[in-house]
């Protein structure tokens, strides 16, 4: 165990400790979890020179203010995250995407998301955590994960279990797309739901509500209606599905989501725009497009090529 | 028998083995999705078996639909898929304190407390899923006259152990949690424990379980023996 730790100034509103997430636990009832956005999850690993599936520190909106106590530790910020970091009385501006060294009382003050929900602040290291089946990631409304699945708080220390020596500052230029239109595929009840209710679905906009968090994004908008029942028998769910209750206004299953549900589902997320839809803020517009499966898998290829493409330049 | 296989998503199987909810149905969706586990296909990252589906989550960096339904179907075709379950016991104990929901059932059902009691703890329940929340048992089928539907406005919290019934089913709240189900008792055991890296839960699908009925100085000492 090393003797650098970060101290918590500030929690954020909400700031966790998430890796690639838990496989294999759904039957029992436990989510997937995991960095939502996985890029920026992946870029933040491989800019410090982490194997790209340690943890490391989610935050939404607004993230921590972190002072580090120890020797020195390399830091980066992914996604569009307005950031500060405090050396000797002098304060400069962040970049994401470019890493920098915290010595002895330095502080890092995560203002703001821009215009999006998920930053990531990745160590050169590794945080002393207590992995739960295989993973860090933690889910607060189970209280599963490090950190007792509780989010993290003012005044708590975040214990630092090694840091890396030699590792060179490494920066790339990396901007964000933003995306309105979200790929679907038609889910299992798609004909629950009338020929005007399908339109609906399918041609106008919804915005994202306030209540979206890790679990699910809710949206407001046109009604779908449903002509056959709103309920169905209880079945498993996962990251993307989008359910309409009887109040029609769709709902998107998210990271944690809880793993059997009875609403019929109208579509599924292409797991291409999975990323980026969890990034859209809410008071944001979102409009739906229908595509089949064999583009939604050409289309993740690309994606995932890209992602590769990126962390080979670094 | 897998009636249908489809898509759902582009990361995922759903397989359906009919509308009805029925211990047939349910235990020839657990019979696969024992036998998927112990065949680990590549790139399957999850199953989630309900009472009549099951879907099959799979990893599409490394697989997809085409690759993952032609393993299905191979297994399918074979026989060898052996069949489960285990016996349990479950201590309830039905004190006024716990039994948040019994005026309400009496009304409902328009039984008496005693009678809805004995109808309960007569029965042998079946495990057909578990899940919503970690390790929540959704067991089945209450005659009838015991099916009462769930709280018109869930509450907010339900403790820890709370005993549950809406209509056919019995469950168990393994962790507070907002909830709408009938609370008719409380269990002292622990249904799932987060610290077991193996098996956190007691009760699995295919499982039988039968409550019994325990005082309120027997659930004060359960946990001290």
């Amino acid at each position: 165990m090393s003797n650098n730790y970060f101290k918590v100034i500030r929690a954020g509103i909400n700031t966790t400790f998430q890796d690639k997430g838990r496989d294999n636990l759904y039957h029992i009832g436990v989510p997937f979890s995991g960095a939502m956005d996985n890029r920026n999850y992946l870029l933040a690993n491989k800019l410090v020179g982490n194997e790209l599936d340690l943890p490391v520190i989610e935050f939404a909106y607004q993230g921590p203010l972190l002072k580090f106590y120890g020797d020195k530790v390399n830091i980066v910020i992914t996604g569009d995250v307005v950031f500060k970091i405090r050396q000797n009385d002098k304060e400069i501006d962040g970049n994401c995407y470019e890493t920098y060294e915290l010595k002895n009382k330095d502080e890092i003050n995560i203002l703001s998301t821009n215009k999006s929900v998920y930053g990531y602040l990745a160590i050169s290291g590794s945080f002393d955590l207590k992995l739960q089946w295989g993973s860090c990631s933690i889910n607060t409304k189970a209280n599963i994960g490090s950190n007792d699945g509780k989010k993290l708080e003012k005044d708590q220390e975040i214990k630092i279990y090694k840091v890396n020596e030699n590792t060179n500052k490494k920066k790339i230029n990396y901007l964000n797309s933003k995306i309105e239109n979200i790929r679907i595929m038609k889910g299992t009840n798609f004909d629950y739901f009338s020929e005007e209710g399908k339109k609906v679905f399918l041609e106008k906009e919804y915005i994202v509500s306030k209540l979206s968090d890790r679990m699910g994004m809710r949206l407001e908008g046109p009604k779908i209606e449903n002509i056959v029942n709103t309920n169905i028998k209880s079945e498993g769910l996962l990251k993307g599905v989008i359910q309409v209750p009887a109040d029609g206004n769709p709902i998107i299953m998210l990271s944690d989501h809880g793993t059997i549900g009875g609403y019929p589902k109208i579509a599924v997320v292409a797991s291409v725009d999975y990323d980026r839809l969890v990034q859209i803020s809410p008071g944001s517009k979102i409009k739906f497009k229908e595509i089949e499966l064999s583009d939604a898998e050409t289309l993740f290829k690309l994606y995932e090529m890209e992602t590769q493409n990126l962390l080979s330049q670094i | 028998m897998i009636k249908n296989i489809s898509n759902l998503g582009d990361a995922a199987l759903y397989c359906d083995f009919g509308d009805e909810v029925n211990k047939e149905i349910n235990s020839d969706v657990i019979k696969y999705f024992n036998t998927i586990k112990e065949n680990n296909i590549k790139g399957v990252n999850n199953l989630t078996p309900s009472y009549n589906k099951l879907i099959i989550s799979y990893d599409l960096k490394v697989t997809n639909f085409r690759e993952i339904k032609q393993e299905i179907e191979k297994l399918s075709q074979s026989e060898d898929t052996k069949t489960i379950g285990k016996n349990l016991e479950i201590p309830v104990c039905c004190d006024k304190s716990f039994s948040l929901d019994m005026e309400r059932l009496e009304k409902k059902l328009d039984l008496k407390r005693e009678q809805i009691l004995e109808n309960f703890f007569n029965k042998e329940f079946f495990c057909y899923m578990t899940g919503f929340i970690a390790g929540m048992p959704f067991l089945g089928d209450l005659e009838e006259q015991m099916r009462a539907q769930r709280l018109e406005t869930p509450r907010v919290k339900v403790p820890k152990g709370s005993v549950g019934m809406t209509e056919q089913f019995a469950n168990i709240y393994t962790f507070e949690s907002p909830g709408g189900w009938n609370i008719i008792g409380n269990t002292p055991l622990e249904v799932f424990d987060s610290s077991k890296e193996k098996n956190p839960n007691l009760i699995n699908p295919g499982d039988t379980v039968k409550f019994k009925q325990i005082t309120l100085e027997e659930y004060k000492n359960y946990n001290e023996q």
